[in-house]
């Protein structure tokens, strides 16, 4: 039995009458008041919520260790799906940069001889649309294929040197769009020396296969770790709901819905899920700004524009309410499978 | 007001605890349901309420099916029923005022009636100047009577006592039965679960007797 009621009282006064109930303060009032009409209801209603609401903080405030670790592992898993989340966005912003870095390669004819490649090459260097050409020879090539390869011994035996002389070109940096790569690429395809001018996006394309697939691996990951929090959540209110199981019992045996049950739990839930998003936002946003010289370093190494991205407003604003929502979904299936099966004795 | 049409009741564990009883109670009637330790009173009160569903028969309430009634309509039904309990079933943290206003705020009323209503309750059941006590700090008869208050503050048509007298002194036992024929004069159906032959004799009332799940007098 409670030993210090006045101490517990402050904790738990959920289905507690509001406040303002108490006998003392409306004694003035009574004369003016007939009868409790439409409106004392609506407020009645009104009350319940906002009593509701803060009582569900109270009690959270109220049991601080068991409250800050639940908040704590939610928050955590948060955070990795939002991190991940965010780590994702600033690949997509890289890809859209190296984009503009692409790379057009020349493979000449057979019988194109060096001293035609290298006029070539001049007249290559020439086009305003060009910013840089090199020229790779049979024999580097040969060379490059050999170390690179895995083939060298077997090329050594070959007696001819079956590679072509190579141009690569590097567009200017204001050509960013495609089809104006592809009409210089279409350009040097009309050369007579070329045999195949090939536009070299395909580590492009593997990249953003890359990031496809990192972002499926998101998409999982978000679900995994959402259900986790619906979980977590779940458990942290049927143990609420345990403590108070005489409670909730009492008001059942006294004509309460499960909805009037419900809602001081449902509040707690969603506290819950409001405070570890907010406490997720902080330890994603922190964890960038260590990051972020690094990266930004890195960047600059690459001549790159690229900088890491944070939460948006309205990404912050979506983080907040998702984690909520999760804690009410969390909640409310506890709440719907328990209640059913906590009958009075 | 109150019909029991043949209700059996039939717990899995422990077999048929009530057999085939039937009685009818009439508005503003006062009763008792006597009978030996596990003839099924409880049992028989917990029907009333819904807390069990009856196996066979049929229980009408003012006319109404209790035993078809729909999950989510009990809480309705019971607010018609003021049940009292021989542990009270009061909740400790919280004062005797928060007690008695549980009905009325589940219900929706608003702060001044909640007021009015309670404090009106806690006069006639004499803990008048309690209200900000905790049930602990009360003796045994008052907490009975915050029980009781809690029971008719919102007027319930039938008031229903498991062992009301139970834990108290024969003169507390007297006080409490007083304050039921009140309400049973004010046209209130009163059902009282009891083995305490002296008051129930002392009081000559209508008995329903229970001996091993069956009505032996009514
Ligand atoms: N939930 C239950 N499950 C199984 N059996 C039960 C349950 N509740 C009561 N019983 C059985 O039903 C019988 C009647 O119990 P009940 O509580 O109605 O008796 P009672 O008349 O109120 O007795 P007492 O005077 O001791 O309170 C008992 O044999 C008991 O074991
Ligand atoms: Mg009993």
């Amino acid at each position: 039995m409670n030993k210090n009621p006045n101490k517990r009282r402050q904790q738990t006064r959920d289905i507690k009458t509001p406040k303002y109930a108490k006998p003392a303060k409306s004694e003035n009032r009574q004369n003016s008041e007939a009868g409790g009409g439409v409106a004392d209801k609506l407020n009645a209603w009104r009350d319940l919520h906002a009593h509701a609401l803060f009582s569900s903080l109270g009690r959270l405030v109220a049991s601080p260790f068991s409250s800050v670790m639940t908040i704590a592992v939610l928050a955590i898993a948060i955070s990795l799906a939002s991190g991940f989340y965010l780590v994702l966005v600033n690949f997509q912003q890289l890809t859209n940069h190296l984009e503009t870095s692409t790379q057009i390669s020349l493979f000449l004819k057979e019988e194109v001889s060096d001293i035609r490649a290298s006029k070539l090459l001049e007249s290559i260097k020439n086009n305003p649309k060009v910013q840089q050409a090199t020229l790779i020879s049979k024999e580097q090539a040969l060379e490059e294929f050999k170390t690179y390869s895995g083939f060298g011994s077997a090329v050594s035996a070959l007696k001819t040197n079956p590679l072509p002389i190579v141009i690569q070109v590097l567009p200017k940096n204001s050509l960013t769009d495609k089809n104006e790569l592809e009409a210089l690429q279409h350009e040097f395809q009309q050369n007579e020396g070329v045999d195949q001018a090939q536009l070299d996006m395909q580590w492009l394309a593997r990249l953003q296969s890359i990031i496809a697939v990192g972002e499926r691996a998101a998409g999982l990951l978000n679900l995994m770790l959402g259900l986790a929090v619906v979980f977590i959540t779940a458990n942290t209110i049927r143990l609420e709901l345990h403590s108070r199981r005489e409670e909730v019992i009492i008001a059942k045996l006294v004509g309460a819905t499960h909805a009037f049950i419900r809602r001081p739990f449902l509040y707690a839930g969603a506290w819950i899920g409001f405070i570890s998003g907010i406490v997720a936002w902080f330890i994603v946003t922190v964890m960038m700004l260590i990051l972020r010289s690094p990266v930004e370093t890195l960047s600059s190494l690459y001549g790159g524009h690229f900088h890491l991205l944070f939460f948006g407003f309205v990404e912050t604003i979506k983080l907040i309410a998702l984690s909520t929502a999760l804690g009410v979904i969390g909640s409310w299936a506890v709440l719907v499978y328990q209640l059913q099966r906590t009958k009075p004795e | 007001m109150l019909k029991f049409e043949n209700v059996s009741k039939r717990y899995l564990e422990t077999g048929e605890v009530l057999r085939d009883v039937s009685f009818h109670l009439r508005r503003g009637e006062l009763a008792f349901l006597t009978g030996h330790s596990g003839a099924g009173k409880s049992t028989l009160l917990k029907l009333i309420g819904v807390m069990e569903r009856c196996s066979k028969g049929q229980i009408f309430l003012d006319g109404e099916n209790l035993s078809h009634a729909k999950e989510k309509h009990i809480p309705y039904l019971r607010r018609k029923m003021g049940f009292i309990y021989q542990d009270y079933k009061l909740l400790q943290d919280r004062t005797v005022f928060d007690n008695v206003a549980l009905p009325l705020v589940i219900a929706g009323y608003g702060h001044h009636e909640i007021t009015r209503k309670v404090r009106a309750v806690l006069d006639k059941v004499g803990l008048t100047g309690k209200e900000k006590k905790f049930p602990l700090a009360l003796s045994g008869g008052e907490q009975q009577r915050v029980g009781i208050a809690r029971a008719v503050v919102n007027k319930p048509p039938i008031i229903i006592a498991d062992e009301p007298t139970g834990n108290l002194d024969p003169e507390l036992s007297a006080e409490i039965m007083r304050l039921f024929e009140n309400y049973q004069q004010v046209g209130v159906t009163v059902l009282i679960a009891s083995h305490d032959i002296t008051l129930i004799t002392k009081m000559n009332r209508r008995v329903l007797k229970l001996d091993h799940g069956q009505l032996v007098a009514s």
